[in-house]
């Protein structure tokens, strides 16, 4: 580590190298660029200074091709790096499909992580190597930002609505896990450990951890106990939408439109019910906006999202 | 300074406070803004200073960390809104405008005297925030940081901007009727100076893109002191969209502040090269252009907000576009020196020493417009370190070369030339030395706007913190060595530099009309390769020349 002076972050996940392949071509480009010029300027500021014996003489060249060849050579050069950019950055969109669901929630200033088994950690997130994990981000109060550095990723947690972001860890390790939008006072305090693990170690981790119930489970427990299933269960006699293999279908509204109801449309219907109201029913929902905050509405969500048959992990939000 | 040799001068015509205040001459309008902003950037510099002490060591051992918030949230504010954005505008702007295009004033000089206490008006608010306690919540006022848990004087800071706003549309308004209306005959478009052109630039910008600033901080206001639900979640708002509303202003607000920087090297190199600026139509356009496209770009501060992927795509691509015409002009710039006649001269070395900078802080935006790279460097030191380069390797260095070069015509005196070239240099120097290594610290991931950080950023913090101090003195010595001018500096003649342009064909200082006989010009700007021809650029006889 050249003295522990860092000089080149380290890559610890899948997409780290492709990141880095472009970040230093890029840095290739902008050296040899930007040198060139530096050397032609302090060449010509030795060569043509005042009183040398340079030759001045000589009608400058037609400068038109010079002009349209180099707009055209930095067009092409820009959309080359744009293209290469682009491909990566729409592949944060694709998680794989067997992703390990970890809850992310930002609060002033610390980041609570929950694994799909229910075990909490603040400030700490456990993860098992080569393993494909999205984290489903939200905040309870401003935006905040989860950043791996060694990962190269970044993902804003925004109130009030689920944001994602995957990686796939390649080496075992401890790594910084910051928050990289400023969020207040201890902003700078708000970050901890990413500690990825082999396989059997992240699982004996996980039993060492106790045996909580799991998001779905809590959310199962949240969904009796706020009196959800007095309306949406199947015995109701009030007349809600059965919420049945609702995740990732496309529900019909009263206004004629059609939604997909993912995260953000779930969300909604819980916090602001009166906001898209599904096609046939009275709106008579009360809002729960204010009687549960952002790690039971998580939990609620995990609930709803496994009442579908198959995984869709970290649908497009 | 009022004695035998001010006397007809602009300088002479009373020497009072009121005389002063009470002006409508753009010239001296120009030395309340230069004061005041002087003024603006040495708080905004001590802040900055204060920052780097703190950042030496990893832990938060000199002040608190709000106080620490609280620093850079100001330094921000004060930064960019009363320095950066009327920094050349409202000086060199105001100042040389009428004189470049042979104008007896800016064409409404009411209007511009108003826009200087309205600056005024505005900046006391910003000034109050920052004696009664100060505000957290960094330049960009983020929601719902900003509306519900900031606990500072965010609103009293919001409304200073807010007013401070309306002066920039002020002189907005003004130099675009000015470049319109009051060009002397002979002086077409395309015989323009290109310093003229980014100032009608950036005053498009200023006109359409300040009004969006007004309407999200009064949001922000609006919705801090009566609870409406524009950006608040729990109301059905959408943070999100302050984001959208903020930078759809703050990004052609970035070209606000690098247009007339631009303009002032475009001005330099070719006078001390003497030669004519090459490829002098492209640069012009170049101008146009970056002010159009950078209406287009905002949401490449947004990449990792949430906002969808593909709108992430689409402002990466246009972002790509919209270096294209900048890199026309470095390319430019560069082959102006050729076989030219060079000679070092301190607004020289500035204009240089804004072309390397102002080259590798673009590059570095090539970096952050590339999507994935994005991800890493987005809200790290690396931006820190991309946007100083601009807007202060650029557009400070810039406007360093254009007090130098023009001195001699805002104050008739020379300031000292060793002087002058020790500053540039140390400068140079201090700036690369502080923020090189920010790029260092961003690519390794140490986020901005930390007040502690982990120990192994502490290498390039010191050196950064290092260089900090070598700025601050390379900022300080023109203070003193122009000050000293003032009084003690030799005689200007009304040329010093051989330079074309109408503004020296005027004496020095101008007298308050600007010119004794108004101008006719019969030649495009910068012929500098047209021998001996230098003096026939400014005709006496006006009526006969025009017919």
């Amino acid at each position: 580590m050249s003295f522990g002076v860092p000089f080149f972050p380290h890559e610890a996940s899948s997409e780290a190298g492709y990141v880095d392949a472009l970040f230093y071509t890029l840095l290739v480009f902008s050296a040899v660029l930007g040198l060139t010029l530096t050397g032609l300027v302090v060449g010509y500021a030795v060569k043509y200074r005042v009183g040398s014996k340079a030759d001045r003489t000589g009608q400058r060249s037609r400068t038109m091709w010079l002009e349209m060849s180099w707009t055209v050579a930095s067009l092409i050069i820009a959309f080359i790096f744009f293209g290469w950019g682009a491909v990566l950055f729409v592949r944060r969109d694709h998680p794989p499909a067997d992703a390990l669901e970890i809850t992310g929630l930002g609060k002033q200033w610390m980041w609570e992580f929950k694994q799909p088994g229910g075990q909490r950690e603040i400030n700490e997130l456990h993860v098992p190597v080569d393993k494909p994990v999205v984290v489903s981000l939200a905040s309870q109060d401003v935006i905040h930002s989860f950043y791996v550095p060694a990962f190269r990723i970044k993902q804003d947690a925004v109130p009030g609505r689920t944001t994602h972001v995957w990686f796939i860890a390649t080496e075992p390790g401890r790594y910084h896990l910051f928050c990289a939008q400023y969020c207040g006072t201890q902003h700078s305090e708000m970050g901890g450990w990413v500690t990825v693990m082999a396989p059997e170690q992240y699982a004996a981790w996980l039993n060492s951890q106790g045996e909580g119930e799991t998001l779905a489970a809590g959310g199962e427990k949240l969904f009796r106990a706020l009196g959800c299933s007095g309306c949406h269960g199947a015995s109701s006699k009030v007349r809600a939408p059965s919420l049945d293999g609702i995740f990732g279908r496309p529900v019909a509204l009263d206004n004629q439109q059609t939604v997909i109801a993912d995260e953000r449309y779930l969300r909604d219907s819980i916090l602001n019910p009166k906001k898209e109201i599904a096609a046939g029913y009275e709106p008579v929902m009360p809002s729960f906006d204010g009687l549960i905050d952002e790690g039971e509405l998580q939990m609620l969500l995990a609930y709803l999202k496994s009442l579908s048959p198959q995984p869709t992990a970290g649908a497009k939000p | 300074m009022t004695n035998a040799a001010m006397q007809g001068t602009y300088l002479g015509q009373g020497s009072g406070l009121r005389a002063w205040l009470l002006s409508t001459d753009h010239k001296r309008v120009a030395w309340l803004y230069l004061i005041s902003l002087t003024a603006f950037f040495f708080l905004g510099g001590a802040m900055a200073v204060l920052m780097r002490i703190e950042l030496a060591t990893p832990a938060g051992d000199l002040v608190s960390d709000d106080v620490y918030n609280r620093l850079f949230s100001l330094h921000g504010i004060i930064m960019v809104w009363f320095f950066l954005v009327p920094s050349i505008p409202a000086t060199m702007g105001n100042f040389l405008l009428p004189l470049m295009i042979g104008a007896r004033d800016l064409a409404f000089p009411r209007l511009n005297l108003a826009s200087w206490y309205v600056f005024i008006f505005g900046s006391l608010f910003a000034l109050f925030a920052v004696v009664a306690g100060g505000v957290d919540t960094g330049w960009t006022f983020y929601t719902p940081l900003s509306t519900l848990y900031a606990n500072g004087f965010v609103s009293t800071a919001a409304f200073g901007v807010f007013v401070v706003g309306f002066s920039t549309i002020m002189t907005g308004i003004n130099f675009i009727v000015t470049v319109h209306t009051l060009r002397a005959p002979g002086l077409t478009w395309f015989r323009l100076p290109i310093f003229v052109w980014t100032l009608y630039a950036t005053s498009l910008v200023m006109v359409l893109a300040t009004p969006v600033l007004a309407a999200s901080l009064i949001l922000i206001v609006l919705e801090r002191v009566f609870g409406i639900g524009i950006f608040n979640p729990d109301l059905g708002g959408d943070p999100l969209l302050f984001q959208h509303l903020f930078w759809f202003y703050s990004h052609p607000a970035v070209y606000i502040m690098i247009l007339p920087g631009m303009g002032v090297v475009s001005e330099v190199l070719p006078c001390f090269s003497r030669r004519p600026l090459f490829g002098y139509k492209a640069v012009a356009m170049s101008s146009m252009a970056i002010a159009v496209f950078g209406f287009l770009v905002w949401g490449h501060h947004m990449f990792v907000s949430g906002q969808s992927a593909y709108a992430g795509v689409v402002f990466s691509f246009l972002s790509f576009c919209v270096a294209i015409p900048s890199a026309i002009k470095v390319f430019n710039w560069s082959l102006t020196l050729r076989k030219g006649e060079i000679s070092f001269e301190t607004p020289m070395l500035y204009a240089l020493f804004f072309l390397g900078l102002f080259t590798f802080g673009g590059l570095a935006g090539l970096f952050l417009a590339a999507l994935a790279v994005d991800v890493h460097v987005h809200d790290t030191y690396f931006v820190i370190a991309h946007f100083h380069y601009i807007m202060v390797g650029g557009m400070v260095t810039a406007y360093m070369a254009g007090l130098h070069f023009w001195w001699s015509k805002l104050t008739g005196r020379m300031y000292s030339e060793t002087a002058g070239r020790i500053a540039a240099t140390v400068t140079f120097v201090g700036f690369n030395l502080t923020f090189f290594p920010q790029y260092m610290l961003g690519f390794n991931g140490m986020p901005r706007r930390y007040h502690t950080y982990p120990p192994e950023f502490q290498f390039w913090n010191v050196l950064s913190s290092a260089g900090a101090v070598v700025l601050a003195i390379g900022y300080l010595m023109p203070l003193f060595y122009l000050g000293w001018s003032l009084f003690r500096g030799a005689r200007a003649p009304d040329n010093p530099w051989n330079a074309t342009g109408l503004e020296w064909q005027t004496s020095s200082p101008p007298p308050p009309h600007n010119f004794e006989t108004m101008p006719v010009v019969t030649r495009p700007a910068y012929a500098y390769d047209m021998k001996g021809l230098e003096h026939e650029r400014f005709s006496p006889h006006r009526e006969e020349a025009a017919r």
